[in-house]
């Protein structure tokens, strides 16, 4: 694919080198000629130095052979009309902006940009679905995800509490591997009973975890 | 313009705030908007309308200026884009009858008009009126 990113940042300096990587061809539209030096020396990509919401420098860009185009400058509203002019004047088919204001994701949508992501909005929802787990760990996935470790601590709330491990409607696809109680870690039996305070160190497939979470913690991601 | 209007100026520079003053004293109801408050000190002293600062491209800014009540919305910051994009979200999202979009950058004219806003592209206009005005001061001379 051809793509076309407009923006100075980390955002758009990670991006352009994944998709470099995965073999699309790149430009990079930067307003600030040091950040734009900087670009071309680090990445496989076309640098063009200028203001990437202007009809000129996205013919410069050679926008109307692109097949998508992110903007992600720190302005609401250079992202949008950098999009527009990219899809009305240009006809570039995928048009990709960030929003910083959240209440401008829907309206940029309504223009019709392809897709409007709203940082704020991603980190605010991560931040929150954080703070209701607080007693998850994710450790780490093995083999490209197909099984996850993940710990958690039982509270107080946790319905699992005072049963055993046989009297749990655990699912197919998920295992209580460990108990560490305090201080002392044990693999479970059946007739294992659970206790507030436990760190159950978990092993799931992806599909099982968020039903095995309900069980262990009443509580639905 | 005997009816007296609601109109939002987006942008209280120099051209915003000889509009939004003039609106004014000719009887509107009107509200301007600019996130920097010293520029309101550009406003006539007849001004009754109502300030407010804030970032106009904010969505928050734009519903506390009521501009779902307005009849009219002039967008005049120093930003095209600003202007391009607060014209759009006047006429599709406050559903304003009658806005008008200040272009500065003449090669930005085209798009906005292709995005169905009404421009007035300042720096054309001036040109014109150097050229026009050049001209007349020559025949004057010969």
């Amino acid at each position: 694919m051809r793509i076309i990113l407009i923006g100075d940042d980390n955002l758009v300096y990670f991006l352009s080198k994944k998709f470099v990587a995965e073999k699309h061809q790149v430009t990079i539209i930067n307003c600030d000629p040091v950040t734009a030096r900087k670009f071309s020396h680090q990445i496989k990509a076309t640098v063009i130095i200028g203001d990437g919401t202007h009809p000129t420098i996205l013919k410069e860009a050679e926008a109307e052979k692109a097949d998508l185009i992110l903007a992600l400058t720190a302005h609401d509203e250079d992202n949008l009309v950098a999009c527009q002019i990219a899809q009305q004047h240009y006809g570039v088919p995928r048009t990709i902006a960030l929003v910083h204001d959240p209440a401008h994701q829907q309206f940029f949508e309504q223009m019709r940009i392809s897709v409007a992501f709203s940082a704020t909005q991603i980190l605010a929802n991560l931040i929150k679905k954080r703070a209701d787990f607080e007693d998850i760990t994710n450790f780490f996935a093995v083999d490209r995800g197909q099984i996850g470790v993940t710990e958690v601590i039982l509270n107080e709330d946790s319905p699992a509490v005072e049963k055993s491990l046989q009297n749990l409607d655990l699912p197919a696809g998920a295992l209580i591997a460990c108990i560490i109680r305090q201080g002392q870690a044990f693999v479970p039996r059946g007739w294992s009973h659970l206790e507030v305070g436990d760190r159950l160190i978990l092993i799931s497939q992806p599909e099982n975890y968020d039903q095995l979470l309900e069980v262990l913690t009443g509580k639905v991601e | 313009m005997k009816k007296s209007l609601y109109i939002a100026v987006i942008g209280c520079g120099r051209l915003g705030s000889i509009l939004a003053s003039n609106f004014s004293k000719q009887g509107h109801k009107v509200v301007v908007i600019d996130q920097d408050n010293s520029t309101f000190n550009h406003l006539s002293e007849e001004f009754s309308g109502f300030p407010i600062t804030g970032n106009t491209a904010e969505m928050n800014v734009l519903q506390a200026a009521k501009l779902d009540k307005a009849q009219v919305a002039i967008a005049v910051t120093g930003k095209d884009n600003l202007n391009i994009m607060v014209s759009q979200l006047a006429k599709t999202v406050f559903k304003v009858p009658i806005v008008l979009t200040r272009i500065l950058d003449p090669a930005r004219e085209e798009i906005s008009q292709k995005l169905g806003l009404t421009t007035i592209t300042t720096t054309k206009i001036s040109a014109v009126a150097f050229l026009k005005t050049l001209q007349e001061q020559l025949n004057i001379n010969s």
